[in-house]
């Protein structure tokens, strides 16, 4: 038989996508048709008297509408946390503090799936991931934290902690529940208070974790909840009263942010874009490297700020690659979220499919060949093909920028030098990935990338034990794991 | 004002040669230049200071650093820094002990230039040593900081995770003003130590034992580019610290807030990293840890799977 013809068979799918539809239902979930701000232990009516809608990307209908904070709002949720910061959390002991978090992560466990729902219906996201990732992930993080709580002076040898004081948080909308956790979580633990605003096309896991700390019994103001959009966000960073600002998300305000804080003694952690480079050697198993990369770029539709958004393949193996690239991406599923077979669901909004949609063109543009499989987008909603990229340039923008969607770029090499030069040649470095079967290939790559996660024959994983965040231009500070702590204590 | 001094200075050189009628040997000054990339060359700017002490003497002309000569450096200390920062850590810990080595055989040269710049010979005396001190107890921290701060992290599922502390890159040090040596050597070791590289800028008012701590730099096997040393004015250089593109660190060691708000500002067009000293007594116990290390260090985690055999579940 001879192989290389083998190699040249196209491979039929026409029934790779004839699932019969596995809908989660929506039952699971209540969803209420207003929410109110979150301010010390109560819901409140905005000062601003204001209500925005928030839609289900997938359908474009209206979920629900939640109040828009104002300044006002924002200081009455700032004088909220520091009173409690004041009066009961900081002189809290600290074992008990714990116990509050170790309850607020058991019933996220048990509404988990009432949570997943919502977040799926909220932000677009497949139903299989919200219920397998974000949500179980998210209660496992207040889990990790709870039990920090009491042994911070092992954490910091030879040094004693305080809190800082009122942490002011701000989150995106790519993973909406989890970032939530992953903000509260530790600053709760190191005895800070917390006033937190996630992203305006996602608030709706945050307020119903918001109902779960006052099921809690958490002392009021010691996390506040506010809604709004990029005015809110900004009069939280602005605000005196706050001592930390805690920001995930695109890096431009990242910048915006540390500049607001020049001249005050804010402290901030900041994880912002990526544009990490995904590598493949030809000593690789394929198949499974193939497989990380689809996970690695089309996880989460692709807004995933660690996406693996540019892949290096040693030029021996390209073909092969490709090939096997462009059949996976005829398996992938694109479609209703809350079906249980869906891998691709919907973009989270109008905005960000139209900036997808801008560097699809600029890639053309620029030359590049861009391919799409054949499969048809739903109608109505926001949806994008999986796409990817050859004959890129390393100065492509499409390989320099962070698109934020379900795009690869694909870029070959010869030598491991060329690759580490390559990978590198961005102003980010927040993750990157490598495959090869060589373990002394693999410590030279993962020591040589400057990103602050390297994952090796494997691709986007997290853990409430490990610590995430970036290198240069991706932000700074660590989130998750011991390290995690660092960024809510002052040491003495 | 500035004639009558050097006039003054060069008053106080002749007397000795004119005391007893028969010329003396007249002394070699010293000249003091900027240290880029192993290099000693003027500042490209061409343009000098006066360092002048209390008495109003003028010690030397000394070189008035330019932006050109801060991107320079840059260039040298990223060039040095692929090297610098893979170097082992027992190497760099070596080389630290060897600098402190150097600085102790020429103790008596800084005492003197300290009391030139108004230091008494105690003070003097004391800054010398505890500057020597702080080189060794750096010199012993370049390999045992990734202990203290380095975690395996004990994740759900079948993964081998850990994380260490690596360099943070190209690390611009704006240098204690009131201290000639101490400040400057306490902020520059645990950054070196850490495998960063660095660019300082010393103090203005008391700039000789920085460029003479260079020629020490130049003789314990630093590889050129990883320390380097300017000379110049912080508010005319401050700026360029800030906004350079390709610095991924900066710290200063003043406490003037306009400068504070103004380096934050432009440390945000690309992230870099902003590390305050200001009001620290580099004399103290807290002059010295590895969380100071710990300053210019990210965290990395890196992700390997592990095998799950089937069926291997066999205890030992």
């Amino acid at each position: 038989m001879a192989g290389t013809k083998n190699n040249t068979l196209k491979l039929k799918f026409d029934t790779a996508r004839d699932y019969a539809p596995a809908p989660e239902s929506k039952s699971a979930a209540t969803i209420q048709p207003r929410y109110d701000l979150f301010i010390n232990g109560k819901f409140e009516k905005p000062l601003s008297k204001k209500y925005f809608a928030t839609i289900n990307p997938a359908t474009e209908e209206k979920l629900s509408e939640v109040a828009d904070a104002n300044a006002a709002d924002v200081d009455r949720a700032v004088v909220a946390a520091r009173q409690a910061y004041n009066k009961t959390w900081k002189n809290m002991p600290a074992k008990e503090r714990g116990k509050y978090i170790f309850r607020i992560a058991r019933i996220m466990q048990e509404r988990a799936r009432e949570l997943a729902v919502i977040e799926t219906l909220d932000g677009g996201k497949p139903i299989r991931e919200s219920r397998d990732f974000d949500i179980p992930t998210a209660a496992n993080h207040f889990f990790y934290y709870a039990g920090w709580a009491d042994k911070l002076e092992y954490a910091f040898p030879n040094r004693q902690t305080n809190p800082l004081g009122v942490a002011g948080q701000i989150i995106p909308w790519n993973f909406p529940l989890l970032m939530a956790a992953w903000k509260i979580a530790p600053a709760l633990a190191t005895g800070n208070t917390v006033v937190l605003k996630p992203a305006e096309t996602t608030p709706l896991t945050a307020l119903t974790l918001a109902e779960i700390i006052r099921e809690a019994d958490l002392p009021p103001g010691v996390v506040n909840i506010i809604t709004g959009a990029g005015e809110t966000g900004s009069a939280l960073v602005n605000h005196k009263d706050i001592d930390k600002v805690a920001f995930t998300g695109s890096t431009e305000v990242g910048k915006i942010i540390q500049r607001a804080i020049a001249g005050t003694n804010k402290k901030a952690t900041l994880e912002l874009g990526g544009k990490a480079a995904n590598i493949i050697f030809d000593d690789a198993p394929l198949d499974q490297a193939v497989e990380g990369v689809i996970n690695g770029i089309f996880f989460n539709q692709g807004h995933v700020c660690c996406a693996g958004s540019r892949l290096y393949v040693q030029e021996s193996v390209y073909k092969q690659v490709l090939r096997k690239l462009k059949d996976r991406l005829e398996t992938l599923i694109v479609g209703d979220p809350m079906d249980k077979n869906t891998d691709i669901g919907a973009i989270n909004s109008k905005q960000q499919l139209a900036n997808i949609h801008k560097y699809l063109k600029i890639g053309q543009q620029e030359g590049a060949e861009m391919y799409q499989p054949s499969g048809v987008l739903p109608k109505k909603g926001f949806f994008c093909a999986p796409t990817i990229f050859t004959n890129v340039a390393q100065s492509s923008r499409i390989s320099q920028e962070e698109i934020f969607g379900p795009v690869l770029t694909i870029q070959t090499f010869r030598t491991d030098d060329e690759v580490i030069e390559k990978a590198n040649n961005s102003p980010y470095g927040l993750s990157a990935g490598v495959w090869t079967d060589k373990g002394s290939k693999i410590f030279n790559l993962t020591t040589k990338l400057r990103a602050g996660v390297v994952w090796a024959n494997t691709y986007n994983q997290f853990d409430p034990t490990s610590p995430f965040g970036g290198y240069k231009e991706s932000g700074y500070g660590r989130e998750g794991g011991l390290h995690g702590l660092t960024p809510y204590v002052n040491l003495i | 004002m500035a004639t009558k001094t050097i006039i003054k200075k060069s008053a106080l050189k002749t007397e000795k040669q004119s005391s007893n009628g028969t010329a003396k040997r007249l002394e070699i000054l010293k000249t003091y230049k900027i240290y880029v990339g192993g290099k000693f060359p003027r500042t490209e700017s061409g343009r000098f200071y006066e360092a002048v002490n209390k008495n109003g003497d003028v010690l030397a002309n000394v070189c008035l650093g330019s932006r050109k000569d801060f991107r320079d450096a840059v260039v040298a200390a990223r060039t040095a820094f692929g090297d610098w920062s893979t170097r082992a850590a027992f190497n760099r810990g070596q080389i630290l002990y060897r600098i402190a080595e150097m600085l102790e055989g020429r103790k008596s040269q800084f005492v003197e230039e300290l009391m030139k710049q108004d230091s008494s010979q105690a003070e003097a005396q004391n800054e010398v040593e505890t500057a020597i001190d702080r080189l060794i107890y750096y010199a012993g921290c370049t390999d045992k900081y990734q202990a203290l701060f380095s975690s395996v992290n004990p994740v759900a599922s079948s993964h081998f995770n850990f994380s260490v502390p690596e360099p943070t890159g190209v690390v611009a040090v704006i240098a204690t003003q009131n201290s000639s040596l101490l400040g400057l050597v306490s902020m520059i070791a645990p950054a070196i130590a850490g495998g960063n590289t660095v660019v300082v800028l010393a103090s203005y008012q008391k700039p000789l034992c920085a460029i003479t701590f260079a020629e020490v730099l130049n003789s314990s096997d630093v590889p050129g580019g990883v320390v380097n040393i300017l000379t110049g004015k912080p508010a005319e250089l401050a700026i360029y610290f800030a906004d350079h593109m390709d610095v991924n660190a900066i710290i200063y060691g003043e406490a003037d807030t306009a400068t504070k708000k103004m380096i934050q500002e432009k440390a945000s067009l690309n992230m870099k990293r902003v590390v305050w000293y200001d009001g620290m007594d580099w004399t103290s116990p807290a002059g010295q840890s590895p969380y100071l290390i710990m300053n210019t260090q990210e965290i990395k985690t890196t992700w390997h799977p592990i095998e799950n055999i089937g069926g291997a579940k066999a205890g030992y």
